[in-house]
Parts: structure tokens; C-alpha cells; sequence
């Protein structure tokens, strides 16, 4: 008989909450709330309006709020649950930036003769005449603001997280309302029905595979808490079977959502699949908070255990990098061909985690910024092309773009070179970044893996330039969709920030570097 | 008893939740064996905050059975949809997302 000691009568002290500190996550919820009233309550022909109204003036006002936040009000708060630190900050800052482009091209509403990109009502049935009815009518639901809210909010708590359960909370917050956004494509409903199911299938076993993890860590520390994780790994050996079960689970499930080989599966299937405004969004931002969380987990609560966990990063980051680049090059369609570059972009963003190192910190968090941009501003291009039956995404379709429409043309060039990190782009500051933290890190291996995965992921982006200005245009040559003001602003936003992050980086790498380490 | 067996039970529902996803081919059955591995998860804290002597593993418990409630509703909204489309909920029928 084994005796247990439960305290029979524990005394619950409330936690005293910092409501300044916290205020950027609270006004984003907020209005995610407020968005799914106005969806109830106001008239239709207002309602598209007011929803747009209450997404930007909520985001714009988290961001002032973080921007805002004075440095006082930094420290581990909520009775130790958040910790509003230096780079929690810059990274909720970066997904605020980001979502803010990524919802000004969801508002579009040029791209299709029936409105925007989304489905009136993603529940009624495809093609059926209840379907038809509804759009006679000009019915439609616009669901898709609220659901964007909901899972920004998330991913400004999964970035603050300092503990098992709000990183739990956090990344199911931000995945449930992507895995319905992933669904409600208004062409192709089909393959975007199909994304949705994927998305939602593997998500949720990585979700399940990350709280066993937290469940293993949990036993082993005897805590939630990061930090008193971090001092179990200094102060308690043994137990080695729960430390590596945990952490290897918990790592899966973070890789996961940062699409990482070998969990990078459903990245492609879900961007192709996903409504392209909707693919910018997650491409950019969930990127940014799944590695805001990983490194936070890894430098914060498994600091301790850095031998068990680098050697293992280091492959995997190589890993990434050549499978995203080696099938970027096999893939015929644009999205399929920019969702396998953020596998490899994956992959490099590693090498600055897997540093653990206040210089890798810094990189990985300037890559992100750079990453984000760039990819919405790419996404928002790959939409405004467009074929009779939709986006044009095969890449024979791109040809002779060039010489159509030169503006969008140059711009979309302008993206993939900095994917590709060519010098006086943000992508080359980024990647220099990253490579230098990881030499620094005696990474020499990994970073001469990172630079032939470059050389060939050159490849394949000057191969979609060569094809728009050197091909000449086919028969069946799309239609570009000239823009309204809101697309034009995310993607001029994401041209200015692929520019100024390439040519005068500075201000924003000592933004980066004044922002670490993490407080815990 | 012996609060180490909870664990063994734990770890056991978890494979099978786990080799359950991996090959059953009814979408809704690949979603009740996430289920099973979300509550073996759920075992396994609540043992280690009797093993441990701290509540935070029993509040765990809690807060996982809601995310489990909110996974259900958005997990079937899916699934129902494409049952709608297609008449069936296997997870092999949907296969247009290729190369």
C-alpha cells in the first residue's frame, strides 16, 4: 500500500492579473467576440462592413498596445501562466503586423464575380440549389472574420505561454478556427473541403501527441510551470524514460504546427486546398507563433536538457531544408511549390532554434518577421491571378506573365527572390542571421546543408521568374485581377518590408537583439 | 494500488488511440481514437498529480475535456460537411490534393 500525500483542503489564492500586460491578447479576443455578435445581430448589407471595422480597429489597437507596452509591465505574469517579455513581444508584434496584411487581402472582393474568396456558407452543399438560392439572394455569412480573430488571439498567447496548459489552450485556440478557415473556399470547394479534414485530422493527433508530452514533462517536474521545468532538469536526474518520452512528444507537436519534416505532410495538401487569403495567413503568421512557442519551450522550460534535443534539431533542420527544397523543385503548382519552400524556410528558421543561443534568438526572430511579410505579399499575388475556373495555380499558366501585367509581375519576382535570399532582401539578412548563429553553435555540417539547400531553392524561384519574363504567353493565359485598396496596401506593405528589411535592416536587428533573452 | 499501473493504462490507451488513427479508414472512428488518446493523456496527468501531491494535473483534466468538446464541434462540422458532398466519411476517398 503505497501512501499518497493530496492535500485535502488546499487554499486557491487568486492570481493577481496584469490587465495592462495581458491587454493585447484581451482586446484581440475581445473583438473576436464582438465579431460573432455583430454576425448575429446586424443586417446584412452592413454586417460585411462592420466586421471589417471591428478585425482591423482590433488588431490595430493590440498593436499599439504591445508597442506601447512599458517596460515596467515586463515579467512572468497571470500567477506565472504568461510571460510578457522582450521577445514575447517582438513576436506578438510580428503576428499583429502579419495578420493585419493577411486580413486586408481576405477583405477583397474583386477577386470573383460573387464577392470575395469565401464561400457564402461553407455548411450548405456544394452546387446544390439551396446553394444557388443563397447566392441569388446575395446571402452570406461572414463567419470568417471572428474565426481569424479567435485564432490570432491564440497566437498571441501560444508565443507568451509559460506553461503546459496555456500552451495547450493557446494552440488549440489558434488551430480549431484554422481548421474551419481551411475549409470555406468558394471555387474548388471540393479540395478545400478535402484541407479542411486533413488539416484538422493530422492536427489534432499532433495536439494529442504534444499533450502526452506535456503529461510525461508534467510527471517528471511535478510542475506546469517552464521555469520550474527548467530547474527539474537541473536539479533532478534520473527519470530519463519521462524527460525523453516528453520531450521527444511534446518537440512532434511543435514541429508539427511549424511544418517540419518528418510532420510536414499536410503542409502542402492544406495551402493548396486552404482559400489562398487563408493560406497567406497561416503560411505567415502561424509560422511566426509555432516558432515563437518553440523556442520558448526549448530555450525556457528544456534549456536544461539542450544535449538531448540538439544533436536530434540538427538533423532535423538539415532534413528539412533539402526534402522542402528537393520536392519545391517536382512541384507543378504554385502553391504546392510555395507551401514545400516554407518546409524548407522551416527547416533554416531551425538552425537559429537549435543555436540556443541569444544570437540564434535574435535571427530566428528577425527571420520570422522577414518570412511573414514576404510570404502574405507572395500569397496576395498568387490570388490575384486567375483563370476562368479560378486561380491559376498550374505554373505553365504563369508564362509570359511578364509581359501582360509587368507591375505584378516584378512584384511577385521582388518576393521570390527574397524567398530565395538573394542580397539586399530581407530573405538574405534573415538567412546571414541564422547561418552565422548556427556556425557560432559549431553547426558547420547543418549550415553547409542550409547553403546547397539554398543553391538549389534558387532553382525553382528563378525558374517561375524565367517563366513570366522570358516564356511567351500561352492560350490559355490568365486574367490578372486588378486589386481594390485593401490588397494593394498588404502587398505594398509586404514590398516596403521586403525592401527595408533587405537594405537598411539595422534598426530592426537591433530590435531584435534588444528584445531577447526570455524572462522566466 | 500501485498509481504506476494508472500510468501502464494510460500509456496502453494512448497506442491504441494512437495505431487506431494510423489504420482505421472511417473518418469519424480516426477522430474517436484522438479522443482516446486526448483522455490517456488526461489518465496520465491526473495520476501524476496523485504521485506528486499538487492539484494542477487534476485542473489539466478538466480544461482538456472542454478543448475536447470544442475539438467535436469543429471536428464533425468537417467531417459532416464532406459526408454531405460525398456520401461517405472515408478518410481515402478525398484525394484530389496531389502533386
Amino acid at each position: 500500500m503505497v501512501h499518497l500525500a493530496v492535500p485535502m483542503a488546499e487554499t486557491l489564492t487568486f492570481p493577481s492579473l496584469q490587465y495592462r500586460a495581458m491587454a493585447p491578447i484581451l482586446i484581440v479576443l475581445g473583438a473576436a467576440v464582438l465579431g460573432v455578435v455583430v454576425e448575429a445581430l446586424v443586417p446584412q448589407a452592413a454586417r460585411r462592413a462592420v466586421q471589417l471595422a471591428v478585425t482591423l480597429g482590433g488588431l490595430a489597437t493590440a498593436l499599439v498596445f504591445v508597442v506601447a507596452t512599458p517596460g515596467s509591465e515586463l515579467g512572468v505574469v497571470a500567477g506565472g501562466t504568461l510571460a510578457i517579455d522582450g521577445p514575447g513581444l517582438f513576436l506578438q508584434m510580428t503576428i499583429l503586423v502579419v495578420a493585419i496584411a493577411a486580413m486586408l487581402v481576405v477583405a477583397e472582393r474583386r477577386v470573383d464575380p460573387a464577392g470575395d474568396a469565401f464561400a457564402p456558407r461553407a455548411s450548405s452543399l456544394v452546387g446544390s440549389g439551396e446553394e444557388q438560392e443563397q447566392t441569388r439572394r446575395g446571402w452570406s455569412q461572414t463567419e470568417v472574420w471572428p474565426l481569424s480573430l479567435f485564432a490570432v488571439g491564440g497566437m498571441l498567447l501560444f508565443v507568451t505561454a509559460n506553461d503546459l496548459l496555456i500552451l495547450f489552450l493557446a494552440l488549440e485556440v489558434m488551430s480549431l478556427p484554422l481548421y474551419l478557415l481551411a475549409g470555406m473556399a468558394r471555387r474548388r470547394r471540393l479540395l478545400s473541403q478535402e484541407a479542411a479534414m486533413k488539416y484538422f485530422l493530422l492536427g489534432s493527433f499532433a495536439s494529442a501527441f504534444l499533450l502526452y508530452g506535456s503529461a510525461m514533462l508534467f510527471g517528471y517536474a511535478g510542475s506546469l510551470d517552464f521555469a520550474a521545468i527548467a530547474d527539474a532538469f537541473r536539479d533532478k536526474p534520473g527519470q530519463l524514460g519521462l524527460q525523453v518520452i516528453g520531450l521527444t512528444l511534446l518537440g512532434a507537436g511543435l514541429l508539427f504546427k511549424a511544418a517540419a519534416v518528418p510532420f510536414h505532410m499536410w503542409a502542402p495538401d492544406v495551402y493548396q486546398g486552404a482559400p489562398t487569403p487563408i493560406t497567406g495567413f497561416m503560411a505567415g503568421a502561424v509560422k511566426v507563433a509555432a516558432f515563437g512557442a518553440l523556442l520558448r519551450v526549448m530555450y525556457v522550460a528544456l534549456g536544461g536538457a539542450a544535449w538531448e534535443w540538439q544533436p536530434a534539431f540538427w538533423v532535423i533542420a538539415s532534413v528539412t531544408m533539402l526534402v522542402g527544397v528537393v520536392l519545391a523543385v517536382t512541384s507543378s503548382d504554385i502553391k504546392r511549390m510555395l507551401a514545400y519552400s516554407s518546409v524548407a524556410h522551416a527547416g533554416f528558421l531551425l538552425l537559429g532554434v537549435v543555436a540556443f543561443s541569444t544570437a540564434g534568438l535574435s535571427a530566428t526572430m528577425f527571420y520570422l518577421l522577414a518570412y511573414g511579410l514576404t510570404t502574405v505579399g507572395a500569397f496576395a499575388v498568387v490570388m490575384l491571378v486567375r483563370g476562368p475556373s479560378g486561380e491559376a495555380g498550374h505554373l505553365s499558366s504563369w508564362a509570359g506573365l511578364g509581359r501582360t501585367s509587368p507591375v505584378l509581375a516584378g512584384v511577385f519576382a521582388l518576393f521570390l527572390l527574397a524567398l530565395a535570399g538573394i542580397p539586399l532582401t530581407s530573405g538574405f539578412t534573415a538567412k546571414f542571421g541564422v547561418f552565422a548563429a548556427a556556425i557560432e553553435a559549431g553547426g558547420v555540417w547543418p549550415v553547409i546543408a542550409a547553403v546547397v539547400a539554398s543553391a538549389i531553392s534558387a532553382f525553382f524561384y528563378l525558374k517561375v521568374i524565367v517563366l513570366m519574363f522570358f516564356a511567351r504567353p500561352g492560350p490559355d493565359a490568365p486574367a490578372v485581377v486588378v486589386p481594390s485598396l485593401l490588397t494593394t496596401t498588404a502587398i505594398g506593405v509586404a514590398v516596403v518590408a521586403t525592401l527595408l528589411l533587405g537594405v537598411f535592416p539595422q534598426a530592426f536587428l537591433d530590435l531584435a537583439s534588444g528584445s531577447t533573452p526570455f524572462l522566466r | 494500488m500501485n498509481p504506476t499501473n494508472y500510468l501502464v493504462l494510460s500509456a496502453i490507451l494512448f497506442s491504441i488511440g494512437a495505431a487506431g488513427v494510423l489504420v482505421r479508414r472511417n473518418a469519424i472512428v480516426v477522430f474517436m481514437c484522438i479522443e482516446l488518446m486526448l483522455n490517456a493523456s488526461n489518465l496520465a496527468f491526473v495520476t501524476f498529480a496523485r504521485m506528486n501531491g499538487t492539484l494542477d494535473g487534476q485542473v489539466v483534466a478538466f480544461f482538456v475535456m472542454v478543448v475536447a468538446a470544442a475539438e467535436v464541434v469543429v471536428g464533425l462540422a468537417i467531417i459532416v460537411t464532406i459526408f454531405r458532398t460525398r456520401n461517405s466519411a472515408s478518410v481515402d476517398e478525398p484525394n484530389l490534393l496531389r502533386l
